[in-house]
């Protein structure tokens, strides 16, 4: 494996290639496809290059009429919509799970570990399984479409809980003891010393969440009709729709090139934090 | 300041008892060590007198307030623990704060007893840091430093030193030992080596299984060992133990070699002799041959088998002597070098 032959090296570099522009292929089409007019889209074969019209209509998305032919809410309110849903489920999920970890390791009730596998086993119950169900109980509570009903259901989460279990674990007894000296107590202990020392475990698992709450799909697609209040990556589906009477792929390919922009600012905004926070063991 | 008294304590985990009735008196400013082997329940003491342990039966107080019930922060105690638990993600100064602040101290108190331990212990220029920029013995000073900004009633320390290397742990020994009298502070001290327990303590407490073994200064133990454990324990290399019968002042040994010890004990004992004490000596005694030689430098040890018997003994002479394996060597030992311990409860016999 530490062999050092020019071919070998050329032929990993060139394997990487392949599969860095197989991923890589869409995003440009995507782009291309929102720097042209209308019209070009429309012709064989679809341009490989960038046009000039990316400026013009990035402001048509934004400020013009849009996509015309549908009832979408305006781009603005969509990507709104979006940020606030993925922030408000990687928050939730974080403060949750971060309160039933510190519950499970460092407080003795009864049952203590038969809760921590109800936790556990809701990872066999994601929300596509439970869906009418649980889209009952949001539809009794008043909750369509709104931000609690978008979020709450896909807030509990085993996984985070699961993992903060195993960071609180590695962290040393005497830490807690230390801090029963100093005279903390236990919010006190969980402010002061836990939520720091988990840092980089909370950042890493924000980005996750983060994207996983941007793309969720199934959900937000049941439970909100009013147009005001979907989500970008619902709405292109819905467009892709409109697309079949009045296909304007410019402005379709750039919505979707704007629904990429906050998770991937999220991933290289907090890339290093997240990398220390799924490999650094050492408290 | 305060001292402590341990009344009748106990500790048991369900059914399996860790410490049976421990009873003590610490007085204000004393320095008391308990040493013993690893899982005699040393720790587990010190960690009821923290208050990280409940206490199953009897009493712990200190000054004049029994404190079974307090939580470790309301007992007036500051722990320096064997990995230091310092907070990571806090810098030295915040370490050594936090429990202040937790008290809710004023900032301008705060800064000073901070400042004031960092200046006895010469970590000023480090009080910035992190723990993790620090070395050992640095962050040891630190785990001190905030034990010290406390001003506590009485220091407990859970092995501290056993984490250090072992020129930089006797050299901390000296300094934890000047600190603490120049401080006065009552302090308990959990160790597993003898030999600082030995330097460190104006008392010490040898437990063994749970019970307390001896409890007295350190020549106390040295010179009259209350038993065969104590005996083994302190001193090193350990204590020659010898089997033999005792009768009208004497002791015979199985190899038929007379001792006189001025006993009146009879029946079967252990004889023990410290290596240091056994004297080359024509015709004495003790006859061995010699198997082994260390050459330590300032003392040479000889190990060996008492002649007629298969007990191994040791002899501890000073400076480098030119005795080779396989010679035979005699020894005798003052009659008040002797210790003899009863062979069924291996206590001691006095005389």
């Amino acid at each position: 494996m530490v062999e050092n032959r020019p071919f070998l090296a050329i032929l990993s570099h060139l394997i990487l290639i392949l599969g860095v522009a197989m991923v890589a292929l869409p995003v440009w089409i995507t782009f291309v496809g929102a720097s042209h007019e209308a019209e070009r889209m429309l012709q064989t074969p679809i341009p490989m290059w960038p046009g000039d019209q990316f400026f013009v209509n990035l402001k048509q998305t934004f400020w013009g009429s849009g996509l015309t032919g549908t009832s979408i809410a305006p781009v603005w309110m969509m990507m709104f919509n979006s940020l606030l849903m993925a922030l408000m489920i990687a928050f939730g999920k974080i403060a949750i799970s971060l309160l039933s970890a510190f519950a499970i390791v460092y407080f003795k009730f009864p049952f203590r570990m038969g809760f921590f596998w109800m936790i556990f086993i809701t990872l066999m119950l994601p929300v596509e399984v439970r869906i009418l169900p649980t889209f009952e109980v949001v539809a009794d509570l008043g909750m369509l479409n709104s931000y609690w009903g978008l979020t709450i259901p896909l807030i509990a989460s085993a996984t985070a809980t699961f993992m903060f279990r195993q960071v609180f674990l590695t962290i040393p007894d005497e830490m807690l003891e230390s801090a029963r000296i100093d005279g903390a107590g236990p919010m006190r202990f969980f402010w002061d010393i836990l939520i720091p020392l988990s840092r980089t475990n909370i950042a890493a698992l924000f980005v996750i969440l983060f994207i996983y709450g941007w793309n969720q799909y199934l959900w937000p697609l049941l439970i909100t009709t009013d147009a005001d209040m979907s989500t970008i990556v619902v709405s292109i589906k819905q467009m892709l729709e409109a697309a079949e009477q009045s296909p304007e792929w410019n402005i379709i390919m750039m919505i979707a090139l704007l629904a990429m922009v906050p998770p991937i600012f999220v991933v290289i905004a907090m890339q290093k934090l997240f990398v220390q926070g799924l490999t650094e063991t050492d408290k | 300041m305060a001292g402590i008294k341990l009344d009748t304590l106990t500790k048991s985990y369900g059914d399996t008892q860790v410490l049976h009735h421990i009873d003590a008196e610490i007085e204000d400013g004393e320095f008391v060590v308990i040493v013993g082997p690893s899982g005699c329940g040393k720790s587990t003491l010190l960690r009821m007198v923290a208050g990280l342990e409940s206490v199953t039966s009897g009493n712990v107080h200190i000054g004049d307030k029994r404190v079974n019930d307090l939580e470790p922060a309301d007992r007036d105690i500051a722990m320096v623990f064997q990995n230091y638990a310092l907070y990571p993600h806090m810098s030295v100064r915040d370490n050594m704060a936090y429990g202040l602040k937790i008290r809710k101290l004023s900032k301008a108190e705060i800064d000073r007893r901070v400042n004031e331990a960092a200046e006895i212990l010469e970590i000023g220029q480090y009080l910035d840091r992190k723990p993790r920029q620090l070395s050992g013995g640095q962050r040891q000073r630190v785990a001190m430093g905030r034990a010290i900004v406390r001003d506590p009633q009485v220091f407990l320390f859970d092995e501290p030193l056993s984490n250090l290397d072992a020129k930089l742990r006797v050299q901390m020994r000296l300094e934890i030992r000047k600190l603490q009298k120049r401080l006065g502070v009552t302090s308990i001290f959990v160790t597993h080596d003898q030999v600082e327990a030995m330097t460190l303590g104006d008392r010490l407490m040898v437990l063994n299984g749970g019970y307390v073994e001896q409890f007295g200064t350190p020549i106390e133990l040295y010179e009259r060992p209350a038993s065969i454990f104590v005996a083994g324990f302190i001193g090193s290399p350990s204590m020659n133990f010898l089997s033999g019968a005792a009768n009208a002042g004497q002791v015979t040994l199985s190899n038929g070699t007379t001792i006189a010890t001025g006993s009146t004990a009879s029946g079967e004992v252990l004889l023990g002799v410290r290596p240091e004490h056994l004297k080359p000596e024509e015709n004495g005694p003790f006859k061995m041959t010699i198997e082994m030689l260390e050459h330590l430098g300032g003392v040479t040890l000889l190990h060996g088998v008492l002649d007629g018997t298969d007990t191994q003994i040791v002899a501890s002479l000073n400076g480098i002597t030119d005795h080779q394996v396989g010679d035979q060597v005699s020894f005798a030992a003052k009659q008040s070098h002797l210790h003899l311990f009863d062979a069924k409860s291996e206590k001691r016999i006095e005389e």
